[in-house]
């Protein structure tokens, strides 16, 4: 049993040496090892962030991690502008609208080349959409949900007559058109990749954006590195963009101050203030584009009387939460939409926070004094940064009007699945904005064609059907926006929410991070970001 | 001997089993709809239907269940509902990731908390006793979420003389091959990146350790005491002996079999509930692998995750008990 003893004895030795070497060779990180000494410095960017990609196939994801990166492999037909969603040039220079809005033509750049060294021309695009188009709705699910409706194609059909000309055909206009072409989902890939890869495209994606795919390291690390041969003169700046997960926002935050990450999404409001305060850290504010509210279930009492809704939202507080919760970094919410919103309704007024008012309502719809469940989100997301919180304040302002409400909460896939269910009183959701426009919000939230998916309120009103179907093909953009301002009115009265804050979510970056966007749509490409 | 190890191994049959169908049962029970969360929010029912079929989820329990049990004999893991990926190939990183961490871990908690357990022991009732003693309650009622973010407040940003978070440096990243990445960085000959990862390992190992060397301490000095109290230790000190070759070597053997207990269950133990830990520091583990599948319902990593998990805690404690009779010749197992 000596053997033992000494076997101990010399981990320990072995154990405390190690510790040694750490303490004495604080510098090695920067003295690297193998070739390209005498290259100036890489330029290299660390963005951290709350969670993983699933898949690097842009047109097969429905999350914003995987879009994140995917944005920067591959590149659209057009593109949406810096700060909002109007639409600019992307791979298509130029594009014409027949007059019946059924016939898009749109002229290509030339020249360019996919990662994999194939051309980028007609037919390649013509090869996606047929891809897209061919493939069943989980498979690509926002091909479906922008371009089918009831299960036919909204595209009749796509066409190259020469190299550079890609012509599609609509069965019926569609409004938004040219807004869900530029959204980064729609990104062109190379066709030899996609169709030798198979379902494994989405570990190797080959488009022909500013950075090429290099390594997947799963829920730790995604690295693309440098398009040599990228279109675009002089760009990207960025030599390397690593995309790393650090779920945590404390420890995400740790990170950004230590100088391991370079770029972080996910900071809490209340950490706005401690990165502005120092001196080596920048805070970034994403432009707003999302709606975080509070539904009140339209089927279940005591919310299937109007008075009853209306009531609470004169009994909510919206400016205070906004201030406590938001640390001010929010609008309070009047509609269902943000006010960037092509036709965002200015005139609707708000219920004013009226304690007085609110018990009024009450009384006169003969509210019984029920106890309601208040359903408060269990996760953090940008639009409702703490639920749980937020919870507690709507809780006290309902007891102040006498309704009397218990806070509940359940794991978030519970949360949805049941809220969905119709088995919510009042619940907290929100929402992030895909491509800017307002149907996007009224339809996919309000409609009575969404109940059961995201119209979790249950709201049916058939006027508001009958407007928002009417905009969908409404090609004269001020009488589609007029369709719009009148549903907004409408939808006030009725009161299926409480809309309670247009947040600006917030990023936090090392002072040397420069030309870096943060887009509304909450990813961009990072084409124009260097490091000085 | 090797007919005890054939009846133990025979034995995990049905544990493994019957741990299979309780966890594919209660993932079963509680709300939520992989189809729903695979595809977000704005999916329609036609959608998750079409998704639900695809992925089998329309059989009925005991058909999914019949189905996963045939793949599993057959070695099939089965695949991730949420990135197509065999998890057979996928889980061996998390795995890898995490056996390192756990097991640097535990040479900390052992080391310690041994010496720490058999020091006290030795000046019983001394300051050093005491104040050891606090330290090993405080241990064991740590908060390891907190502690894990003072120690990055601490050591990473104010002192700034380890790493945040992570296993690697990702500007220079660790080229891996066997996926423990201090054997991958020294096969490679790269012993500036064998540092770095050593530098990754110590917060999260520390955090890790905490519990654990609170427990061994604890555990070392009570069955240290009871040893030094026995006749053959009296004889041994009457002998002359020093009191350190009675302590370490005569008294040590007898006290450790209740410590090696201990040390199994706990190693079980950071290996599969490395997760608070692996989520502060970025660690990319099995822990997490686990805790994200069951965010997104992934049922088949969920039930394999928890199997290989569960697997390899029964496997250490059969380690263990035949551990015994190498350090006890009194033990034997017919």
């Amino acid at each position: 049993m000596k053997n033992k003893f000494w076997s101990l004895g010399f981990l320990l030795v072995l154990v405390i040496s190690v510790l040694a070497a750490c303490g004495s060779d604080s510098s090695s990180t920067e003295t690297k090892s193998g070739d390209g000494e005498s290259k100036e410095k890489e330029q290299v960017l660390v963005f951290g962030r709350g969670a993983d990609s699933v898949s690097l196939d842009a047109a097969a994801v429905t999350d914003g991690e995987s879009i994140k990166v995917t944005q920067n492999i591959f590149e659209t037909l057009l593109n949406f502008s810096e700060g909002d969603t109007t639409v600019q040039p992307g791979l298509a220079k130029e594009w014409t609208v027949s007059e019946d809005g059924l016939t898009y033509t749109f002229t290509l750049e030339e020249g360019i080349k996919f990662h994999d060294d194939t051309d980028f021309n007609a037919e390649a695009v013509v090869k996606n959409f047929e891809r897209w188009s061919a493939g069943a709705e989980d498979e690509f699910y926002y091909y479906n949900s922008m371009f089918k409706a009831e299960g036919k194609n909204i595209i009749a059909k796509v066409e190259a007559p020469d190299e550079k000309t890609v012509v599609f055909t609509l069965a019926r206009p569609q409004a938004p058109f040219l807004k869900n072409i530029a959204m980064a989902l729609f990104g062109i890939a190379s066709p030899t990749a996609f169709e030798a890869a198979g379902d494994k495209f989405g570990d190797n994606p080959v488009g022909t954006g500013p950075f090429k795919f290099v390594e997947w390291k799963r829920n730790n690390s995604i690295t693309l590195e440098k398009n040599e041969n990228y279109w675009k003169e002089g760009l990207p700046k960025l030599d390397k963009v690593i995309f790393r997960s650090i779920p945590d926002n404390s420890a995400r935050l740790n990170d950004l101050v230590s100088g391991a990450i370079d770029l972080a999404d996910g900071i809490n409001p209340s950490d706005g203030l401690q990165i502005e305060n120092n001196a080596d850290l920048q805070l970034i504010e994403r432009p707003s584009m999302n709606i975080g509210y509070l539904g009140l279930t339209v089927t279940r009492a005591p919310f299937d009387n109007k008075l009853v809704r209306q009531a609470v939202n004169h009994a909510i507080d919206k400016q205070a939460i906004v201030d406590a919760f938001y640390d001010g970094r929010a609008d309070v919410a009047i509609n269902p939409m943000p006010s960037s919103i092509s036709g965002y309704n200015d005139e609707v007024k708000d219920y004013d926070y009226n304690p007085e008012k609110a018990k009024e309502l009450l009384a006169a719809a003969g509210y019984d004094g029920k106890e309601i469940e208040l359903w408060a989100m269990p996760v953090p997301r940008p639009y409702m940064p703490d639920g749980a919180k937020v919870a507690e304040v709507i809780q006290k302002n309902l007891a102040d009007v006498g309704m009397k409400s218990k806070i509940v909460t359940y794991e978030w896939a519970t949360y949805l699945e049941k809220a969905q269910n119709g088995e919510a009183d009042a619940f907290m959701l929100g929402w992030t904005g895909d491509n800017g426009d307002p149907d996007n919000f009224l339809y996919t939230l309000l409609d009575r064609d969404t109940i059961g998916s995201n119209n979790y309120s249950f709201y049916d009103n058939p006027e508001v059907h009958k407007l928002l179907i009417d905009a969908q093909s409404e090609v004269d953009e001020a009488k589609r926006i007029d369709l719009y301002k009148q549903a907004q009115v409408i939808i006030k009265d009725d009161a299926p929410w409480v809309p309670l804050a247009h947040s600006t979510p917030l990023l936090g970056a090392s002072k040397s991070v420069t030309g870096y966007a943060p887009h509304p749509t909450g990813s961009e490409s990072l084409e124009n970001v260097s490091m000085q | 001997m090797l007919h005890y190890i054939g009846k133990r191994l025979l034995h995990l049959i049905p544990v493994l089993l019957g741990m299979t169908f309780v966890v594919f049962l209660i993932i079963r029970a509680i709300p939520g709809d992989p189809a729903q969360v695979i595809l977000g929010q704005q999916a329609t029912e036609q959608a998750m239907a079409a998704l639900r079929a695809k992925l089998g989820l329309d059989n009925p329990w005991y058909v999914q269940y019949f189905e996963y049990l045939k793949g599993l004999l057959t070695g099939d893991l089965g695949e991730s509902l949420r990135t197509a990926q065999a998890i057979s190939s996928e889980v061996w990183p998390y795995l890898a990731a995490t056996f390192e961490l756990a097991i640097f871990a535990m040479i900390l908690a052992v080391i310690i908390g041994m010496n720490a357990g058999i020091i006290s022991a030795w000046f019983q009732n001394s300051w050093f006793d005491y104040v050891a003693m606090i330290i090993a309650l405080i241990g064991v009622s740590m908060p390891i979420f907190w502690l894990g973010l003072l120690e990055q407040w601490v050591f990473s940003i104010n002192l700034g003389w380890l790493p945040t978070s992570g296993r690697e440096e990702v500007r220079d990243p660790i080229n891996a091959i066997t996926n423990f990445y201090l054997i991958d960085t020294l096969i490679q000959g790269r012993f500036d990146q064998f540092v770095v990862a050593i530098k990754h390992l110590i917060l999260p190992g520390i955090a890790l350790a905490t519990i654990p060397t609170a427990i061994i301490a604890r555990m070392t000095r009570s069955s240290m005491l009871e040893v030094m109290r026995s006749d053959y230790v009296r004889t041994a000190r009457a002998k002359g002996q020093k009191m350190f070759i009675v302590i370490y070597k005569h008294a040590l053997k007898n006290a450790l079999i209740p410590v090696l207990t201990v040390i199994g269950l706990q190693l079980g133990m950071l290996l599969g509930g490395a997760i608070l830990t692996e989520t502060i520091f970025s660690w990319p583990g099995i822990g997490r692998y686990i805790y994200e599948a069951i965010g997104y319902r992934d049922y088949p990593v969920i039930q394999s995750g928890i199997l290989i998990v569960a697997f390899i805690f029964v496997m250490i404690n059969l380690i263990v008990d035949i551990l015994y009779t190498v350090i006890d010749s009194r033990i034997k197992y017919n």
